[in-house]
C-alpha cells in the first residue's frame, strides 16, 4: 500500500522542492530529465531514493547538492530559492550547510586521510589547530583512529569512504548526500558505511539523503523514494520501520 | 587561508618536481639573459666612460681633413699642421692647459733578441699632460732632447713588457728602425681601450727626432690641446677653429680643411651608443622572458585538466571560483618567481664571468634584480590567470565526473 508523504507540509522543512523541472539541451534535442518534482524533506529524514538509470535521480541529487540548478520550479533550502541564487551563494550554501558522499571517493589523492577531511575546514577559514581537533575526531568517529597519515592509495575501499564520511561530517552539515556511496564496496564494508550513516542520523539528527541500486541498502532509510522517467512514482515510509 | 594556498602551491610542484623544473626553465633563462646583458652593458658604458676619460678631460683633438666621417673615418685631404700651429695656438688662445703636437707611424722595436711590431709617437711633454699618462718610473724629456732631436724615448707598458720583460729598461738602448735611442722613462698601464686597442703599445719618442731622423718631414699630423676646469670646451673649440682658418687661409665661403674635435662629444656618442646596445639586448633577452611566461601558461593548463577531477571536489565541498583561482594562480606565481629568484642568481653569475672575460667592469646594479624578480612574478600573474580562471569557472559536476 502507498501512502504518499510529500504532501504532508512540516513547519520544519528542511527541503522542499516545488514543480521542479530540469531540461538539458534545447530544441528537439532537448531532455527532460526531470519532468515536475514536489518533494519535501523535513529535519532528520533518512531518506533512500531509488530508481533505474536515467530516472532522473541523480539529476535530483545534484540540484539538492546546489551543485545544478532547476529548469523551472523551485527549489527551497530552508525557505531560500537555491534557483535565485549566484554560483559563489551556491558553494557558500554546501560550503555551510551540505556534506557529500560519493560512489568514487573523491577523495584527493596523495593527501594524506586528515588532510582531506580537513578540507572543508580550509575553505571554512577555520584556524589550522582547530581543524586538526575536529578532523582527528571525525576520523574517530569513523573508526580511522591512527590511519590519519595514510594516503587514499594505502587506504582500502572501505576505509576510502570511511574518510569520505568523515570529510562530509566534520563541517557538522544539516545535511548529507550520499550518491551511491556502497556502489564500489562488498557487502560488509556496505554494511559498515549504511550502519555509519544510520549512526549519524541517529545521534546527531543529520538529515541524510541516500542514492542507491540496492534495495538492502535503502532499507537503512525510514522513506524511500522511487524515481521513473523523471517524476516521482512512489514515495513511502520505509515499511520495516513500520 | 592565503598561506595555506602558498604551502598548497609549494607541495603541487614539489610533487611535479621534473615538470616544474622545466616549466620555470624558460622564465630561467629570460631572466638570467636579461640580467646578464644589463649588466654587462652597464659594465660597458662604465668601461667607455672611464676610458674617455682616461683619454683626458677638456681634451681637444685637431686633425687635418675635411669632413667628418665618424670616429676615425676621416679623410686626411687638408694640409699637415707644423709645429708652428701648435704654438700659435698655445700663445693666442687662453684657458689652456696644454698644447701637444704630435706625428706618429707604425715601427719596429728591437732590443737584443726581441723584436716586436708597434708604433712610434713623435711629441712633448705636453702629450703626457693632455692624454693623461703618468710616469711608472724614469722622466720626462728635456728641452735640450726635444730641440736637438735627440734618440731617447719612453715606453708604453706593453713594447716595455715585450722587449724587457721583468728587466729594469731604464738607461737601456733599443732600436727603433735605423735609430737608436736611450730609454728614459716607463709608462704607467692604461690597459685596453673599449675600442679593443692596446692602449699601452707604443713608444713615445721627442717629436723633432721622429720628423728629422724617422718620417724624414717636419708635419704634424694632430694636435692635442686641453682645456683647463670650467673653459668651455666649446668656447676653445671656436677659438682655434676661427685662428686655424685665419692660418691656413681659408676664405668665408670655404669649408674648413681640418676639424677639431671635442672629446665630450666622443663620450656622450659612445655612451649612447652603448646604452642603446643595452637596450636592444636587454630587450630581446625581455622577449624570452615572455616565451618563458607562455611556457607556464601552456603547463598550468595542463596541469588544470590533469586535476580536474581534484577541482570539482573542492567546488563541490564548498570552494568558490575565487579560491580555486586564487590557488592556482598562487602556483603559477610561486613556479615563475621561483624562476626568477635562479635566473637572477645565474644571471649575475654569468655576469661576473662574463665581466671578466670581456675586461668590463662589473657593476652590479639591485634596481634590475629587483626589477627582473617583479617582472618574472607579474609573468606569472599575466599567464597562470587564464588558466586559473579556466579552473575556477569548471562546472563542478562535469568536473567529478572527469576521469
Amino acid at each position: 500500500m502507498k501512502t504518499t508523504f510529500s504532501t504532508q507540509i512540516s513547519e520544519h522543512s528542511l527541503i522542499e522542492l516545488q514543480g521542479v523541472t530540469k531540461v538539458y539541451g534545447t530544441g528537439s534535442a532537448a531532455m527532460k530529465a526531470l519532468r515536475g518534482i514536489d518533494l519535501h524533506i523535513s529535519q532528520g529524514e533518512f531518506v533512500a531514493v531509488m530508481g533505474p538509470s536515467g530516472s532522473g535521480k541523480s539529476t535530483c541529487m545534484n540540484i539538492l547538492g546546489c551543485l545544478d540548478t532547476p529548469s523551472n520550479g523551485a527549489y527551497l533550502f530552508e525557505g531560500v530559492d537555491v534557483g535565485k541564487l549566484s554560483r559563489d551563494q551556491r558553494a557558500l550554501l554546501r560550503r555551510h550547510y551540505l556534506g557529500f558522499v560519493f560512489q568514487g571517493f573523491n577523495l584527493l589523492n596523495r593527501t594524506s586521510a586528515i588532510e582531506n577531511v580537513e578540507l572543508p575546514l580550509v575553505y571554512r577559514g577555520v584556524p589550522a589547530h582547530e581543524r586538526r581537533e575536529s578532523a582527528l575526531r571525525a576520523l574517530e568517529a569513523v573508526g580511522l583512529k591512527g590511519w590519519e597519515t595514510h594516503t587514499p592509495g594505502e587506504l582500502s575501499g572501505g576505509q576510502q569512504q570511511r574518510v569520505a564520511i568523515a570529510r562530509a561530517i566534520v563541517t557538522d552539515p544539516k545535511v548529507l548526500l550520499a550518491d551511491e556511496p556502497t556502489g564500489n564496496l562488498d557487502s560488509a564494508r556496505s554494511r559498515e558505511v549504511m550502519e555509519m550513516l544510520d549512526a549519524f542520523n541517529h545521534e546527531y539528527g543529520i538529515t541524510i539523503v541516500l542514492v542507491t541500486h540496492d534495495a538492502d541498502m535503502a532499507a537503512y532509510a525510514k522513506r524511500i523514494i522511487r524515481f521513473l522517467d523523471g517524476i516521482i512514482d512512489t514515495d513511502e515510509e520505509n515499511g520495516k520501520m513500520l | 587561508m592565503l598561506r595555506e594556498t602558498i604551502l598548497l602551491a609549494f607541495r603541487e610542484i614539489r610533487r611535479n618536481l621534473m615538470r616544474s623544473s622545466l616549466t620555470i626553465l624558460g622564465i630561467v633563462i629570460g631572466v638570467a639573459a636579461v640580467i646578464t646583458m644589463v649588466t654587462l652593458g652597464r659594465g660597458a658604458t662604465a668601461q667607455v666612460t672611464s676610458d674617455i676619460t682616461k683619454l683626458g678631460t677638456n681634451l681637444l683633438q685637431i686633425r687635418p681633413g675635411q669632413h667628418r666621417h665618424g670616429p676615425g673615418g676621416t679623410q686626411s685631404t687638408g694640409a699637415m699642421f707644423k709645429v708652428d700651429d701648435a704654438d700659435a695656438i698655445a700663445r693666442e688662445i687662453s684657458g689652456l692647459v696644454a698644447v701637444a703636437p704630435m706625428a706618429s707611424q707604425s715601427t719596429q722595436a728591437i732590443y737584443g733578441n726581441e723584436n716586436w711590431a708597434t708604433s712610434v709617437i713623435g711629441s712633448t711633454p705636453a702629450y703626457l699632460v693632455v692624454r693623461n699618462w703618468q710616469l711608472e718610473s724614469g722622466r720626462q724629456f728635456t728641452d735640450s732632447e726635444l730641440r736637438g732631436g735627440k734618440g731617447v724615448c719612453i715606453l708604453g707598458a706593453t713594447v716595455r713588457k715585450e722587449l724587457f720583460g721583468g728587466q729594469n729598461p731604464l738607461g737601456n738602448t733599443i732600436r727603433l728602425e735605423k735609430l737608436s735611442c736611450q730609454v728614459i722613462g716607463v709608462l704607467e698601464s692604461k690597459g685596453q681601450s673599449s675600442f679593443g686597442t692596446d692602449q699601452d703599445d707604443f713608444v713615445l719618442i721627442p717629436l723633432r727626432t721622429l720628423q728629422r731622423r724617422m718620417a724624414g718631414n717636419i708635419d704634424v699630423s694632430r694636435i692635442y690641446v686641453s682645456a683647463e676646469d670650467g673653459v668651455s670646451t666649446s668656447k676653445v673649440e671656436e677659438d682655434i677653429q676661427r685662428l686655424m682658418r685665419e692660418r691656413r687661409r681659408i676664405t668665408m665661403n670655404e669649408e674648413d680643411d681640418f676639424h677639431v674635435r671635442d672629446m665630450q662629444e666622443l663620450v656622450s656618442t659612445m655612451t649612447g651608443t652603448t646604452r642603446v646596445l643595452t637596450g636592444l639586448l636587454g630587450a630581446v633577452a625581455a622577449v624570452s622572458l615572455l616565451v618563458g611566461g607562455i611556457g607556464i601558461m601552456n603547463i598550468m593548463l595542463v596541469s588544470v585538466t590533469e586535476r580536474t577531477r581534484e577541482i570539482g571536489i573542492r567546488l563541490a565541498i564548498g570552494a568558490l571560483e575565487r579560491d580555486v583561482l586564487m590557488q592556482f594562480l598562487v602556483e603559477a606565481v610561486v613556479l615563475s618567481s621561483f624562476g626568477g629568484l635562479i635566473g637572477i642568481i645565474l644571471g649575475v653569475v654569468a655576469a661576473a664571468i662574463g665581466a671578466r672575460v670581456l675586461a668590463v667592469p662589473f657593476v652590479f646594479d639591485p634596481g634590475i634584480v629587483a626589477i627582473a624578480f617583479l617582472f618574472s612574478a607579474a609573468v606569472g600573474v599575466i599567464f597562470g590567470y587564464f588558466p586559473a580562471r579556466q579552473a575556477g569557472q569548471l562546472d563542478p559536476i562535469e568536473a567529478l565526473r572527469h576521469e
